[in-house]
């Protein structure tokens, strides 16, 4: 189970540059792409590490996990657009 | 044995693939080119994670449900990507374009 | 009839995911899920019509073939870029392409695979063009010699 762990621990490099991504974007929509990216890894995270514990039943946690990562990206996204509509309002 | 070896193959691929993702994260220079290199890691890369996956599952119910999470992934990705895109078009954000020749980019 | 179809289809997703058959109380947690789902959708599709062809999935699997080997050759495009910035400089291009589809969903299987094929990002419709922004000018030349297009022409066929 070498790859597993190999995979695991790579998926954790990736995990661990989008954060820094995100703590360091110079705009708002850097942070969004990299917690974007930084989700979909943690989907795949979680399934390898099922198979590292020989546990398959995570597979049904990171099904979950890609739905509600997607809704709330676009949540996000609805919000920031809405805060730069008030904005613009208010500036004129 | 073959099945193990495949998942060697599939998994340090995606490995390497994510690896570079990172990277072109980190090495881009604006906000637009920074996206394609986090749809690497969204679509080969989770590709060849989940293929590593299913050789070492087998044919069950196992497979079906990593086939349902690619399937899930491939079709969330892009949509994200592009309302990310699509709303710092909205917002102006310009887009840094290769000679200026187009400036395309920003509302105003 | 439609919402017979996605009924039948979500009460099969459910029974698959779930893997119980027997337990009454996860079998009735189906069924409410399935019917809140049928409502929701219902709903959506009273105001955004946008699926009504099942023969389109038939077609679906060559295309899909085909896009695989794009997204290959795109990823060691964009990898190349990454690794070596200095023989494979980037030159970020926006382009407005037109699009053949008529129908909504043909519209948006394009734009979702220009997505998807790492160097191009779609980014905004209007009438009937799609705003491309790709990472190297040659991705956008290859677009616009239209074999996507066509392609994702051929998978709608309007009637």
């Amino acid at each position: 189970m070498m790859s597993l762990g190999i995979a695991a621990v790579a998926l954790l490099v990736v995990m661990f540059v989008a954060l820094i991504r995100a703590l360091s974007g110079p705009k708002i929509y850097d942070r969004v792409l990299a917690i974007n990216m930084f989700g979909t890894k943690t989907v795949l995270f979680i399934a390898v590490y099922g198979f590292l514990t020989e546990r398959p039943d995570f597979l049904d946690l990171s099904i979950f996990y890609a739905l509600i990562n997607f809704i709330g990206v676009i949540a996000v996204l609805k919000f920031i657009e809405r805060i730069e509509e008030y904005d613009e309002v208010e500036e004129r | 044995m073959v099945p193990d070896l495949l998942t060697w193959i599939f998994l340090l691929a995606g490995s390497v693939l994510g690896i570079t993702g990172a990277w072109g994260l980190m090495t881009f220079p604006d906000f637009y080119s920074r996206v394609h290199a986090a749809s690497i890691t969204d679509t080969l890369c989770a590709a060849c994670f989940i293929f590593g996956l299913v050789f070492q599952a087998g044919w069950s119910l196992v497979t079906i449900k990593l086939l349902i999470v690619l399937t899930l992934l491939w079709i969330t990705s892009p949509t994200s990507s592009h309302a990310l895109v699509r709303a710092a078009y909205r917002a102006g954000l310009r887009a840094m374009t290769h000679g200026n020749k187009h400036s395309g980019g920003g509302r105003s | 009839m439609y919402l017979i179809q996605l009924g039948i289809g979500l009460s099969c997703f459910w029974l698959l995911l779930s893997g119980f058959w027997s337990n009454t109380l996860l079998l009735l947690l189906g069924l409410v899920s399935t019917l809140l789902s049928l409502y929701i959708s219902w709903r959506i599709r009273r105001q955004y019509r946008l699926f009504s062809d099942w023969s389109l999935i038939l077609r679906f699997p060559a295309y899909l073939r085909w896009l695989l080997v794009e997204v290959y050759k795109a990823n060691i495009a964009v990898v190349k870029n990454i690794w070596f910035p200095k023989d494979y400089p980037i030159s970020p291009t926006v382009k407005r392409l037109p699009m053949s589809q008529k129908s909504k969903l043909g519209k948006t299987i394009y734009a979702n695979s220009i997505t998807l094929t790492p160097g191009t990002v779609s980014f905004d419709f209007k009438d009937d063009g799609v705003l491309v922004h790709a990472i190297v000018e040659e991705a956008v030349v290859e677009l616009q010699d239209g074999e996507m297009d066509q392609r994702v022409s051929k998978l709608e066929q309007v009637k």
